[in-house]
């Protein structure tokens, strides 16, 4: 069984380390893959395995973007000036001061939404079921306005990131944020899979299946519920960070805090991969970026419509997502223990 | 920041007539949201979109040249139809499930809403001129367009219509039966699925007189559900399901709340501080509620 994983591990692995190579012109949506899969993944930890569905965040993710293009433009030159010329090159980069910014950048993207959720866990945390699904997505609406009227950091214009500095050109620039959103990406993966086999993500589970309990046997549900949370935005600021690098431009609604697509689209991978496995989102987060590019390159326009479509028919016909079908049909695979009789006793009952 | 609030008195009269102008529109969208909230047991995403649509058809209206006013009678009668056909297509199946399915369901029908609404009538803000004048008070220190004192009372006659609806007609009393206990119902020979597309259109048809309202008194977009829905929401859960005095008062502090909002904080961090309102009243619920170790229902 491990035998046969660590082989296909080291087949993603290596693919990974090759595709931007095999196919040089999708480095960038390559790039966006390894994100948006950061994203699904960390989602799960506490939408999945704790069941406290959250629309918030993107708080953490539209958090890390801004900071990390801050820290980057900050350490530098002065930011207000920054943001007043709108992206007009009056300040450019050393390639040092590039990478030197945007190393310093994710650290700081990393931490402070950690420091945030942890902050504001204790307060948010206390909510369950849908009141916790609502004052999430009320967060990150909030936090999206708020920081569209902050003079700072761009306000209703936007925030331009620092250009990629000039050597090697687009190739450069795209291997740059691949290797980078791939490093992330493996690096969440070994971290959310180590967590997934110590007795916390136990406890997660205790928490979504039954809280009270939980809190019964001893646990002391919201610091583990904190943790979740801190863990999920951790990774959720690192990915904001790199984002922000890659599409270059941070508007307030549209890109950092946009709550109608990003916040929506991690739920939605979580779920149509399925909640509350390891492998779910990374298989939900694939199909959905490859579903959603063929049609935002197609039917440009209807984008949305067919967004709204796909909502509606994952959230009716599979709420337990490709996982959960899978499991339904190879109980077997997932080292369920199927009685024959049983499941025929079963059949006869329906 | 402007402090201008505490130096004219003016402003502050006019600012808490507009906000309690407001405030009724928004109660009665949120007497909508109680109404399927209690009866279903869903809470539903596009409210505002609803609300919008409705905003839009007596916006058509206006281009055609029909007095807007008359949406107010008509967009309701076109939202039944279409809530009844949401229930039909997407809300019956979610009915029984995880709240937050049904959540995450009708988020999709408000963005799918938001995009058609796009389409069809454009992505410009809209207003249908209802040519009724202003009114001034207090030596012209405060302007009051009686398009607002028209949606004000308008809203107050249907609110005041729906209640005598739903205590005394048969539909209201099935209604309020399975609100009680579905299944209690169920035995006793309501069909609740009938009752259910009832509400659900009851509650699209409310959300098409606000619309209506709102057109005509403020301005529509196709993106500008959202606030409406958390507004609704906001209101529910601080009056509580099945108050409907709490729903109006509730709905009046909002009003004030934002127009003061908008005063003092400016215009850009309004809608910001509607969301951050929403988080802040949770968050005080849910401390006020875990000292006895509960939680919020």
């Amino acid at each position: 069984m491990s035998n046969k994983n660590l082989f296909l591990y080291i087949g993603i692995l290596i693919f990974g380390l090759t595709a931007p190579f095999i196919f040089p012109a999708f480095k960038v949506q390559l790039s966006i893959l390894c994100v948006l899969i950061v994203l699904a993944t960390t989602w799960n930890i506490q939408g999945g395995e704790m069941g406290y569905n959250s629309f918030g965040n993107i708080l953490f993710y539209g958090l890390g973007m801004y900071l990390c293009a801050s820290v980057q433009v900050g350490m530098f030159f002065p930011l207000a000036e920054w943001t007043e010329s709108g992206g007009e090159k009056t300040f450019v980069h050393t390639p040092a001061q590039f990478f030197q910014g945007m190393a310093a950048g994710l650290v700081v993207a990393a931490i402070v939404p950690t420091i945030v959720a942890g902050l504001i866990g204790y307060s948010i945390l206390g909510l369950r079921g849908h009141y916790f699904a609502i004052c999430t997505l009320g967060l990150g609406v909030a936090a999206g306005e708020i920081s569209g009227g902050i003079e700072i950091i761009g306000a209703g214009q936007g925030f331009t990131t620092p250009p990629f500095p000039d050597f090697g050109g687009l190739e450069a620039r795209g291997e740059f944020f691949y290797f980078l959103s791939f490093f992330v990406l493996v690096f969440t993966f070994i971290a959310v899979r180590t967590i997934y086999s110590t007795r916390f993500k136990l406890i997660l589970n205790a928490i979504r299946d039954n809280e009270d309990k939980a809190e019964a046997m001893g646990i002391q549900t919201m610091k583990y519920k904190i943790i979740g949370w801190m863990i999920s935005a951790f990774f959720c600021g690192l990915a904001g960070g790199i984002m922000g690098g890659l599409v270059g431009y941070i508007d307030s609604t549209d890109v950092a805090f946009d709550g109608r697509e990003m916040g929506v689209f991690m739920v939605l991978m979580a779920i149509l991969g399925g909640k509350g496995t390891l492998w779910g989102p990374i298989i939900g987060a694939t199909i959905f970026h490859i579903f959603k590019e063929g049609f935002w390159t197609f039917f440009l326009g209807w984008q949305y419509v067919a967004l709204g479509v796909l909502i509606v028919v994952i959230v009716i016909y599979f709420p337990e997502g490709i996982m959960g079908w899978l499991r339904e049909k190879y109980p077997e695979r997932f080292g369920e223990v199927v009685d024959e009789a049983d499941r025929k006793a079963q059949v006869e009952l329906k | 920041m402007d402090f201008m609030v505490f130096q004219y008195p003016m402003i502050t009269v006019q600012a808490c007539l507009d906000g309690i102008l407001l405030g009724i529109l928004f109660a009665l969208i949120a007497y909508g949201m109680a109404l399927q909230w209690g009866v279903m047991n869903i809470i539903n995403i596009a409210q505002g979109d609803l609300v919008i649509l409705g905003g839009y058809i007596a916006y058509f209206m206006y281009l055609y040249g029909i007095h807007p006013a008359w949406g107010v009678i008509v967009s309701p009668i076109i939202m039944y139809f279409v809530g009844v056909g949401i229930y039909k297509l997407v809300i019956n199946k979610v009915v029984d499930r995880d709240l937050f399915i049904s959540i995450l369901a009708t988020f999709g029908i408000s963005i799918l809403f938001m995009q058609l609404m796009n389409f069809a009538f454009g992505a410009d803000v809209v207003l249908a001129n209802s040519g009724y004048g202003t009114t001034f008070l207090f030596d012209n220190n405060v302007v009051l367009p009686n398009s607002k004192i028209f949606s004000a009372f308008v809203s107050i006659i249907f609110a005041i219509c729906l209640v005598i609806y739903m205590k005394k007609s048969k539909l209201g009393r099935a209604i309020r039966a399975t609100a009680q206990n579905a299944r209690a119902a169920k035995i006793l020979g309501v069909d609740t699925e009938k009752v259910y597309a009832a509400t659900f259109g009851i509650n699209a048809a409310l959300c098409g007189v606000a619309g209506a309202l709102i057109s005509i008194t403020f301005t529509i977009h196709p993106y500008m559900g959202l606030p409406y829905t958390i507004r609704s929401f906001m209101i529910v859960i601080v009056a509580g399901l099945g108050n409907l005095p709490g729903v109006a008062l509730s709905g009046m502090g909002l009003g004030v709340f934002e127009e003061f909002a908008d005063y003092i904080l400016g215009t850009e961090f309004r809608i910001g501080s509607v969301f951050l309102l929403l988080v802040l009243i949770l968050v005080y619920r849910r401390f006020k509620l875990s000292r006895k170790r509960e939680y919020l229902k």
